[in-house]
């Protein structure tokens, strides 16, 4: 019995572990409230490599996210708080970089594979089609070629 | 054209390859500060050792000088402290030190025990001027030119070799230059 109390207990206080990044924020609507958090997932921490700032608790995390909050209440649009933040930061904080010459294999990566890869479709496709059904598999001289091999002259010298 | 497509495959493995040896060795958690190029931030903030005295941007004038951001709360601190004395004492580098999400009091007891290598200290407890410019962590030391732009940012500790093979090249290119 004591024993389930105390797992009990344990339970009830890891509620505040879970919810420790939440930082108390008022937001005038909910339309507000989403717009932070959409602000806040889509910049990166400098001190943690691969996490937004919304997920972590560095300290310089949450200035951040004071930073976005106090720049929102005066009324900054999303590109001036991203903007404010890159010219402290640089451009490591934006988890969606601009697109711009430095930028452009890393969006332009994914179209150039899709293009790619459909460009070879197309050449195996024209191919097929312009040798027909009944070309046959091989050419005169490859065929020469496998005759001369089959018949065992060619065992000594391979090429 | 058919032998050459035999060794494409080899082509893109070697050309990825060298792409991605290029990266082996760099410390992705340091990072080229954003004001590289771009005037000190203005600010508005007390001297640590003087809480009536304010101090401002224009501190930055006139000479080539490090701005070192410490805390008392930071280890890595302590271990660069001995080689800032170092610098200030023997190579007369003119530091100035910005006492970063700090307290007057520890950071006094700290300056006043380890030596002061600072020729000014900026109090900056809230972390205001850090937040500026760009300070994730501490020691950061950035290299300021005689007009006040940041020329250069370093993470992490200094030591004898950061100094001789990171700073002083930096501070020379900027002495050349200015």
């Amino acid at each position: 019995m004591i024993r389930i109390a105390f797992m009990a207990l344990v339970v009830l206080l890891a509620g505040p572990a879970i919810a420790q990044v939440a930082d108390v924020y008022e937001f005038d609507s909910r339309a507000q409230e989403q717009r932070y958090q959409n602000l806040i997932a889509e910049l990166r921490c400098p001190k943690c490599q691969n996490q937004n700032i919304a997920d972590s608790n560095a300290p310089i995390s949450k200035d951040m996210r004071a930073e976005v909050y106090r720049m929102m209440k005066d009324g900054a649009s999303n590109e001036a708080i991203v903007e404010a933040l890159v010219a402290r930061f640089g451009e490591f904080v934006r988890y969606k970089p601009e697109f711009d010459s430095r930028t452009f294999l890393l969006w332009a990566t994914p179209a150039l594979a899709v293009l790619g890869g459909l460009l070879v479709v197309t050449v195996v496709v024209v191919r097929s089609r312009r040798d027909g059904p009944d070309a046959p598999a091989l050419s005169k001289e490859e065929k020469a070629r496998v005759d001369e091999m089959l018949a065992g002259g060619d065992q000594d010298r391979p090429s | 054209m058919k032998r050459f497509l035999l060794f494409l495959p080899l082509l893109v493995a070697v050309v990825i390859g060298v792409v991605l040896f290029a990266g082996i060795g760099k410390d992705p958690t340091k990072l080229e500060s954003a004001l590289v190029g771009k005037p000190v931030p203005e600010f508005r903030l007390r001297d640590l050792h003087n809480p009536d005295a304010m101090l401002d941007q224009s501190l930055f004038r006139g000479e080539v000088t490090l701005l070192n951001v410490w805390g008392t709360w930071c280890p890595a601190c302590r271990d660069e402290h001995d080689d800032l004395m170092w610098l200030a004492e023997e190579k007369g580098v003119a530091i100035i030190g910005l006492n970063y999400k700090d307290n007057r009091e520890d950071a006094l007891v700290w300056l006043d025990r380890l030596g002061d290598p600072y020729r000014k200290t900026i109090y900056d407890p809230k972390g205001t001027l850090g937040f500026d410019l760009g300070v994730y962590g501490a020691p950061e030391t950035f290299v300021i030119d005689a007009d006040g732009v940041v020329r250069y940012r370093h993470v992490g500790v200094i030591n004898e070799t950061v100094w001789e093979q990171t700073l002083l090249p930096v501070i020379n290119d900027v002495r050349g230059n200015g």
